[in-house]
């Protein structure tokens, strides 16, 4: 009984109080095994909260049993619940698939480390999602992103550029981080609570200086945190350089998270009385979501990496669901919903394909895709099938994105916005295609450094991944739990935000 | 016997069964080449099953899954989607015979891969015969897309190469871009994509207003399977492809699910009525004359025999366009009846001239002068369908034609009938040409390369034909365009619930 009273906290502590113990483990196996156990109990955990809410509705749970608005509060909708799933999930993939890569990629000392700040990374992000405090956002959101940059940095043993690369993400990522808090305290100001509902009932009627320059820097500091274009600069080279299989993790969680952030600020916080929102999708979300899915998707054609033609492919997936979020009508934050779930089992399983490239290559630039499906069919495959997932190909999760987001843009009247989306998911068509066509139609390279054995990744490797694969087809076809209980959540926060349907 | 309604699912999984089994008979040719015989056959049956239920009045049905509410994966078949579920399913068996011969003539290498990817796509074309919703359509449409790509680029060099990215990037681009925005749109404005006779837009004339030209146009230049000019460049660039596999494009599935599919969306989500009365089918009609004609005159000027059968396709596809745009139920009636008979008739042309290659490795006609006195069954047969794909009488080409012109006069358009009997011309000069060079004419007087005999009369002692497997599929369906001829009858009537609606 004590259990299910406090379930809305396990998905945190679980992780955040077994993490530690990481480090007192032997190197190497123990860690890893450890951290897996831990990331599974915390699905668990997670999946057991979905269920609770799909059932019973919204969950409130006072920390330490202080009321709010002064105590903080967790407060869990369908909308973060199915967050939660979707990160803890992720997770639940990620770590097991992670052994043998980071066994390649990182000093076996550092192992211990690894996967504790990886635990804690996951911590942060759960937190972020599960807190019904504005404030408690700022906390999680800075403990996500410092195991972050240390995790990136761990990348430096094959590729000293990785540090560079974790010191722009630590520059920019505090700079986001200050604008956020900074937005928090006006906010703060202006209404004297930090709770989320508690600012949303005292924010009405306020249309002052202060609570617009509070939204402002909170919109720019969380566009920071998700890559929003053309704040998007330091995301290419973090994914690039950061350990393969970190770059899985956070290219399925992060900025989807921060996606949700924003939803969440936007929707339970300001709703639609606050006249300077709708300025805010049209005039910022708009043209700034569908300029990222042009210049983005662009850019990652001419890429000889193909880990930073990934990267930026997600900054124009996250143009997709910022257009989403502008229509301001339900069918477009169902579809903003839809595609941030989607997108992380394509992006998760697109990046664990790369992951065991670089296992057997050791490399992820483009030459080494070369005539893969002859030494590693399997990998190759699952790069294919989730390639098409990206490009919105029928039967898989990306198709489900695509629909909803054009039904969105159709229902909107922003009939041109629906034919910029397939504009852009055709220049996925050629990144994708530029490389399945190496994959499958060249020969695999007979000398110089790209030649490798034929044997395809370990299966340690290929069943996490397959996983996630499989998942991108089921969530095609069957999509009760995603696009289902993503239009009951876009319901809920428009409701609660006081928008038409 | 099993039922009509459990047909229909069984058409689409005997195939990815038998994909399975090709896969795992990796190792015993004959064994492998044996499941794809089988299973053409059984899935043979079970068309036959279903178009016979169709055609005592039945509409089975089998309904999948939801896969968002109100957007189920569905099936049901009517007659048109039975006539061409009976044309594919029959011809894939020609086809599979033909592709024995040919690629065991030719010692074609990943024949497993070859055979696996057929049988997915007749699976997939078989989902776009039965779709019972322009979602299920779409799916099964692409789905025919991509299992076709590793065949297209079958031979994998530099040239498969290119050809395979004009073919992925052309017919994706159409359909994503195009096909996919008008469906949604369709589903926006009507909130159904459900196939319903009569169409599902007249009760929503007034919400779709004058947008009805713009929705017809996507849909016109999206299906770019119906290679309506421009989206027709990833028919010749797919030449690259092995002789059955060009068939296979031509006759059997991909070409015919893209004409289909225009017919079908002309009469069951627009309704007859509705474009006649908006006139929005109006500029496609005009579209698909200057396609058919524009198409005719490039295929005068290729030398390559594949090259100028991919622009008569190209050409003789947008009849079935045209059928369509015409926007009267005797242009359906010649619309639909041009799916059979022009299946039937390029089948045949498309398998001489693979026999021409593997006999003797020619791809130029004016390399086959004298050809047809050693190899006078195939180009006997090529002559037959050369005359059907004409639209000359006593063969089943000749059929969709008069209805066209009927069809035709019946909108008052008389310079469409212009346009036709001007095709028909040109298709006269470009393909009986070549049957009536190889027959004869002399062979350059450059040694080496002329393998044709010289002088008059067929040189009976000396004939160099191709494998039978090669031969005697190209003779069968060149017969079949013959006896179509005369069951043309029972065709229009199976046919006429169609137009009865309209």
């Amino acid at each position: 009984m004590i259990i299910a009273s406090q379930i809305a906290v396990l998905p945190i502590i679980t992780p955040l109080i077994l993490a530690p113990i990481t480090l007192l483990l032997p190197k190497g196996r123990a860690s890893w095994a450890w951290a897996t156990l831990v990331s599974w109990l915390t699905f668990a955990a997670c999946s057991f909260v979905l269920k609770e809410v799909a059932q019973t509705g919204v969950i409130s749970y006072h920390l330490g049993d202080w009321a709010p608005p002064l105590g903080i509060e967790y407060r869990i909708d369908l909308a973060n619940a199915l967050v939660l799933f979707l990160v803890s999930g992720i997770a639940a993939v990620v770590f097991p698939f992670a052994y043998r890569s980071v066994q390649l990629e990182i000093d076996e000392r550092q192992t211990p480390y690894f996967y504790g700040a990886l635990l804690i990374c996951l911590t942060g992000l759960l937190g972020v999602t599960v807190t019904g405090d504005a404030f408690n956002v700022f906390v999680f959101l800075e403990i996500s992103s410092l195991s972050t940059y240390a995790l990136i940095a761990m990348g430096a043993r094959r590729d000293r550029r990785a540090l560079t690369a974790a010191f722009n993400y630590l520059v920019m990522g505090t700079i986001g981080a200050t604008f956020f808090v900074i937005g928090i305290g006006l906010l703060y100001q202006a209404t004297g609570t930090l709770n989320m509902a508690d600012l949303h009932d005292r924010l009405v009627g306020q249309d002052n200086r202060m609570v617009q320059a509070g939204f402002a820097f909170i919109v720019v500091g969380i566009g920071l945190k998700l890559a929003m274009f053309p704040l998007h600069l330091w995301l290419p080279n973090a994914y690039t350089y950061a350990p393969s299989a970190v770059t899985a993790f956070l290219a399925a969680t992060a900025t989807k998270v921060a996606v949700y952030v924003l939803i969440r600020f936007f929707y339970s916080i300001f709703g639609f009385d606050f006249a300077f929102m709708n300025a805010a999708f049209t005039y910022v979300l708009l043209p700034l979501g569908i300029a990222g899915m042009f210049v983005a998707s662009l850019v990652a054609i001419f890429q000889e990496d193909v880990k930073r033609m990934l990267a930026y492919s997600s900054v124009a997936q996250i143009g997709y669901m910022l257009l989403g979020l502008s229509f301001a009508s339900a069918a477009g934050l169902t579809a903003t919903l839809v595609h941030m779930f989607n997108h992380a089992l394509m992006k998760g399983a697109l990046f664990m394909a790369v992951a065991c490239v670089v296992f057997r290559c050791g490399s992820h630039s483009v030459q080494a895709f070369a005539g893969l499906s002859k030494r590693m069919p399997y990998t190759t495959w699952a790069f294919i099938l989730s390639g098409l997932s990206l490009i919105g190909v029928p039967l898989t999760v990306g198709f489900i994105s695509k629909w909803y987001l054009l039904q969105a843009a159709f229902d909107a009247g922003h009939w041109y916005a629906g034919f910029l989306i397939v504009a852009s998911s055709l220049i996925a068509l050629i990144y994708i295609g530029r490389i399945a066509e190496l994959m499958l139609l060249r020969e695999p390279a007979s000398e110089g450094k790209y030649v490798i054995a034929a044997k395809d990744a370990p299966l340690s490797m290929l069943i996490p991944m397959w996983a996630l694969v499989a998942a991108n087809i089921y969530f095609g076809v069957r999509t009760e739990l995603t696009a289902g209980l993503a239009e009951q959540a876009a319901a809920t926060l428009m409701a609660f935000a006081g928008g038409g349907a | 016997m099993i039922s009509a309604g459990l047909a229909i699912p069984l058409a689409l999984a005997v195939p990815i069964i038998g994909c399975l089994l090709i896969w795992l008979a990796d190792k015993s040719p004959n064994l492998r080449e044996g499941v794809t015989l089988v299973t053409g056959g059984i899935l043979l049956f079970l068309v036959i099953t279903v178009f016979a239920a169709v055609s005592d009045g039945g509409r089975p049905e089998y309904h999948f899954i939801d896969v968002i509410d109100g957007l189920p994966i569905a099936f049901k078949a009517e007659p048109l989607g039975a006539m061409f579920a009976l044309i594919a399913s029959g011809l894939w068996l020609v086809n599979s015979v033909y592709s024995i011969g040919y690629m065991r003539g030719g010692n074609e290498s990943h024949q497993t891969r070859f055979y696996m990817s057929f049988a997915v796509a007749i699976s997939a074309a078989m989902g776009v015969a039965f779709a019972a919703n322009l979602f299920t359509l779409f799916i099964f449409y692409e789905v025919l897309t991509l299992s076709t790509f590793p065949l297209v680029t079958h031979k994998g060099n530099a040239d498969a190469r290119r050809g395979g990215r004009v073919y992925l990037g052309v017919l994706m681009a159409t359909s994503i871009g195009l096909l996919l925005p008008a469906i949604v749109w369709t589903y926006a404005i009507t909130g159904t994509t459900e196939f319903v006779p009569g169409g599902i837009m007249s009760a929503h004339a007034d919400a779709v207003g004058p947008l009805a030209g713009v929705l017809l146009g996507l849909y016109a230049f999206g299906v770019g399977k119906a290679a309506l000019m421009p989206a027709h460049p990833w028919l010749p660039n797919a030449m690259v492809a092995p002789t059955p596999v060009s068939a296979f494009l031509h006759a059997v599935a991909v070409v015919k699910a893209g004409v289909f599919s225009i017919l079908k969306i002309a009469i069951y989500v627009f309704g007859i009525d509705f474009l006649h009365e908006t006139g929005a089918s109006m500029p496609f009609m005009w579209i698909a004359a200057g396609s058919i004609l524009l198409a005719s005159a490039i295929a005068m000027n290729k030398d390559n025999l594949k090259a100028r059968l991919a622009f008569s396709t190209v050409s003789q596809l947008s009849y079935v366009t045209l059928g369509a745009m015409l926007a009267t139920s005797m242009g359906v009636m010649g619309g639909a009846m041009q799916i059979a008979a022009h299946a039937l008739g390029k089948m045949t042309l498309f398998m001489c001239a693979g026999a021409v290659y593997v006999a003797h490795h020619k791809t130029l006609i004016s390399e086959m002068r004298g050809l047809g006195r050693v190899m006078p069954f195939t180009f006997g047969a090529f002559f037959i369908g050369a005359m059907s794909i004409i639209g000359l009488p006593p063969m089943a080409g000749s059929w969709p034609k008069f209805f066209l012109m009927l069809g035709a006069a019946d909108a008052g358009q008389l310079a469409i009938i212009a346009a036709l009997i001007i095709s028909s011309i040109l298709n006269v000069i470009y393909l009986l040409s070549i049957p009536v060079q190889a027959f004869y004419m002399n062979p350059a007087e450059d040694g080496e390369k002329a393998t044709g005999a010289k002088g008059a009369g067929i040189k009976w002692g000396a004939l160099k034909e191709a494998p039978i497997l090669c031969i005697a599929p190209p003779i069968a369906t060149a017969l079949g365009g013959f006896l179509l001829f005369f069951f043309a009858d029972p065709l229009y009537n199976f046919l006429t619930p169609l137009i009865g609606v309209g």
